[in-house]
C-alpha cells in the first residue's frame, strides 16, 4: 500500500468507532502530524470516503415513538442504468436511511425511519410501492433493537468490572 | 489452657516476613473513593472476546464439568505446541513437555518450588512483577536483585547477570516485556544473557506473558535461542494477550524431567486447571488471532498517546515498548512515589501505582497503565497535568521547570 493510502486506512480504523476524536489525538495515536491528519480527513470527506458523522441513538430509550422498517423491494432493471436509477430515486426521500442492492430473492433493501408506524406504512404504500419500475415490496416493522452500529444498546451492557488497582 | 491462639508463633516465619503487597495497600485507599479514573489496572480493559466466552458456554452445555488430566486437556497442549512452533520456531512435545497451570501465577510458584532449595539464590530484575521475590522467599530461597534504571533503559545486561552470580545462584527470572516499566529486551541482548546462563549452568525462567504485546521490534522467545530450550522454563498464559485474566489459565513448557517434577506438585496441590478455562483457552488459540491483533493495535495507539502526554507534561518517560504500562520519572516533583500517587489520587482522583511497589528501584517512578479508554486516558492526563502545574507553582518541585526541563520526543525514543 502506498504511504497515503496506508495513512488513510489507519485514520479510518481509528475514527470508525469514535468520531469524536480530535485531530491532535488522532495524530498522537498514529504518530503523524496534526496538519497531515486534518488534510487527509478533508480529502476523504471530499471524496465521500467519509460520508458523514452520526450519533448512535437508542430512540427506544428516549421514550419517543419512532417507527422503522426494513423493506425488501423488487424492481425491474432499466436498460443502461440497471438498478441504479430507481435506487437513487428511493434514496432521495429523507425518511430513507439506508439503501442497498442485494443478491437473492429481492433487489433492494431499504431501511426507513419515520415518526410513527403509520407514517412508515404511508410512505411504503403511497411512495415506494407505487413508484415506476417497482414490482413489489415486503415490509418488516422493527419491534426492538438489540445492537446498533456495532454497539449493544440493551440495559445489560458490559461495563468495566475490573478492580481499581491490580498488579 | 487458653481459648486464644498466638498465631504469630504458629505462622511460618517465612510467610510472616513477607510484606503485604504495596499494591494492596494502595488499593484499599482507592476503593473508598468515587469518581476515580484508574490507570492502576494491570489487566486488559477489553472483556474476553465473545467467541471465546461462547465456546466456554458450549463446552458447559456438552457437559465439560469434570477434572481434566493433571497436565490439562491434551487438545489444548497440542494447540499450544503448534502455536509456539508457528510463532517462534520452538517445538515442545505436548505429551511430556507442557503443563497447563492456573495462570502464570501458579506456573511461577511451581517452577520455583520445583527447582529451589533453601539457600539457593534467584536473580530478579528490579523493578519487576510483584510476585517474583515473595514466591522465591516462600520456596526458601533468596532473591538477588539486578537493579535497572532509566540509565540502562530498565534493561538487565549479561554483565549485570555475570556480576551477581555466586555459587548459590540457581536461576534467573525475566519478564519480557516488563511489568511495570514496559521495557523489552531484544534478541541481541538476550543472546548475551543466555550465553552467561549457559556458561554458568543456570536455569532461565522466562515469563513471556506480555510477549504478544510487543510494539517495537519482535518478541524473542527465550527457549528459541540456540542451546536454550533445555534449560529454559517458559511461562505464558492467556490473561493479557486474550484478555482472560479472570479465567485463570496459563502454561509452563520445558524439559520433560522438569515438567514431570513440576506436575507432581501440581497434581497434589491443584489437581488441574479449571476445565471451563481450558476449553476457552483452546478456542482462543484456534480462532483468537485476529481479535488479539486488533487489541494489540489499540494498545499501541494508546501507547503513542501516552508518550506524547508525558512529553507535554514534561515528565521524563522512557519509551515503553511492550505490555501496557508506562513508567514516568516523577523525581523532579520532589515527591516520593507513594506521596505522588496519594496526592494525585486525593487532589485529582487519578489512580496510578507507586513505583516502589515493584521494588526499591521503582522509587521515584509511578506505573500508569494504558489499558483504559481514550476518553479516560485523555481526562486522566489533563488532571495529571494540572496536578503537576500546581506542584510546580507551590515550589515543591526541585528541578521541575516546564518547558526547560521538557524532553524532546526524539529523546524519549532513544532513552530505551
Ligand atoms: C509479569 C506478570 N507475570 C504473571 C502475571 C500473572 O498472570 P496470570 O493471570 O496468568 O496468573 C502477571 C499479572 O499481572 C504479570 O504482570
Amino acid at each position: 500500500m502506498s504511504g497515503n493510502r496506508c495513512k488513510r486506512k489507519e485514520i479510518l480504523d481509528v475514527i470508525e468507532n469514535d468520531a469524536r476524536l480530535n485531530p491532535k489525538q488522532i495524530a498522537a495515536m498514529l504518530e503523524m502530524e496534526e496538519d497531515e491528519v486534518v488534510r487527509i480527513i478533508k480529502e476523504m470527506e471530499e471524496e465521500k470516503i467519509i460520508a458523514g458523522y452520526f450519533t448512535v441513538i437508542n430512540w427506544d430509550k428516549v421514550g419517543e415513538e419512532k417507527g422503522s422498517a426494513i423493506i425488501e423491494v423488487k424492481i425491474t432493471p432499466q436498460r443502461d442504468l440497471g438498478f441504479d436509477a430507481v435506487a437513487m430515486r428511493i434514496c432521495r426521500f429523507p425518511e430513507v436511511k439506508t439503501v442497498r442492492l442485494m443478491s437473492g430473492a429481492y433487489d433492494l433493501v431499504v431501511y426507513i425511519e419515520g415518526q410513527t408506524m403509520r407514517e412508515v406504512a404511508a410512505f411504503v404504500t403511497q411512495k415506494l410501492a407505487s413508484m415506476e419500475h417497482v414490482l413489489s415490496t415486503a415490509t418488516h416493522f422493527v419491534l426492538k433493537t438489540y445492537k446498533l452500529q456495532g454497539a449493544l444498546v440493551s440495559e445489560d451492557g458490559e461495563e468495566d468490572r475490573r478492580l481499581m488497582i491490580t498488579p | 489452657m487458653t481459648d486464644t491462639t498466638d498465631w504469630k508463633h504458629k505462622i511460618n516465619p517465612l510467610v510472616l516476613g513477607i510484606q503485604p503487597s504495596g499494591i494492596r495497600r494502595f488499593f484499599d485507599l482507592v476503593a473508598e473513593m468515587k469518581g476515580v479514573i484508574s490507570l492502576g489496572v494491570g489487566e486488559p480493559d477489553f472483556v474476553t472476546p465473545w467467541h471465546i466466552r461462547e465456546a466456554c458456554m458450549y463446552s458447559l452445555e456438552k457437559g465439560y464439568t469434570m477434572y481434566t488430566s493433571n497436565q490439562g486437556l491434551l487438545e489444548l497442549r497440542q494447540a499450544i505446541a503448534r502455536n509456539l512452533s508457528a510463532a517462534y520456531g520452538v517445538s515442545y512435545n505436548p505429551h511430556h513437555e507442557i503443563l497447563i497451570t492456573v495462570g502464570v501465577s501458579e506456573g511461577l510458584d511451581l517452577s520455583f518450588r520445583t527447582i529451589l532449595c533453601p539457600g539457593d539464590e534467584v536473580l530478579i530484575p528490579e523493578p519487576s512483577y510483584v510476585s517474583y521475590a515473595p514466591v522465591t522467599v516462600m520456596a526458601g530461597a533468596k532473591p538477588v536483585f539486578l537493579k535497572t534504571s532509566p540509565e540502562n533503559g530498565f534493561q538487565i545486561s549479561a554483565e549485570m547477570v555475570e556480576k551477581a552470580i555466586t555459587p548459590k545462584t540457581k536461576a534467573l527470572i525475566l519478564c519480557n516485556p516488563n511489568n511495570p516499566t514496559g521495557a523489552t529486551l531484544d534478541r541481541e541482548r538476550l543472546l548475551e544473557i543466555a550465553e552467561v546462563i549457559r556458561a554458568r549452568d543456570l536455569i532461565f525462567i522466562s515469563d513471556e506473558i506480555y510477549g504478544r504485546l510487543t510494539y517495537v521490534g519482535e518478541h524473542t522467545c527465550v527457549p528459541a535461542l540456540p542451546g536454550m530450550r533445555d534449560r529454559t522454563i517458559l511461562l505464558n498464559g492467556f490473561s493479557k494477550s486474550y484478555a482472560m485474566t479472570g479465567w485463570r489459565v496459563g502454561y509452563a513448557a520445558g524439559n520433560q524431567d522438569f515438567i514431570s517434577a513440576m506436575t507432581k506438585i501440581h497434581q497434589y496441590t491443584m489437581l488441574c486447571a479449571p476445565v471451563t478455562a481450558q476449553a476457552a483457552a483452546l478456542e482462543a488459540l484456534r480462532n483468537g488471532g485476529s481479535g488479539m491483533k486488533k487489541m494489540v493495535d489499540q494498545y499501541n495507539r494508546r501507547r503513542h498517546l501516552v508518550i506524547q502526554a508525558f512529553h507535554e507534561m514534561g515528565l521524563p518517560c522512557g519509551e515503553p515498548r511492550g505490555a501496557f504500562y508506562a513508567f514516568p520519572d516523577i523525581r523532579s516533583t520532589g515527591l516520593s512515589s507513594e506521596d505522588f500517587a496519594q496526592q494525585l489520587l486525593q487532589e485529582e482522583k487519578v489512580a496510578v501505582v507507586p513505583g516502589n511497589a515493584f521494588g526499591e528501584q521503582g522509587e521515584g517512578f509511578v506505573r500508569c497503565s494504558y489499558s483504559a479508554s481514550i476518553n479516560d486516558l485523555t481526562e486522566a492526563f489533563k488532571r495529571m497535568n494540572s496536578f503537576l502545574r500546581r506542584k510546580a507553582r507551590k515550589g515543591k518541585v526541585l528541578t521541575f521547570a516546564p518547558g526547560e526541563n521538557e524532553i524532546k520526543k526524539e529523546d524519549i525514543c532513544q532513552t530505551m
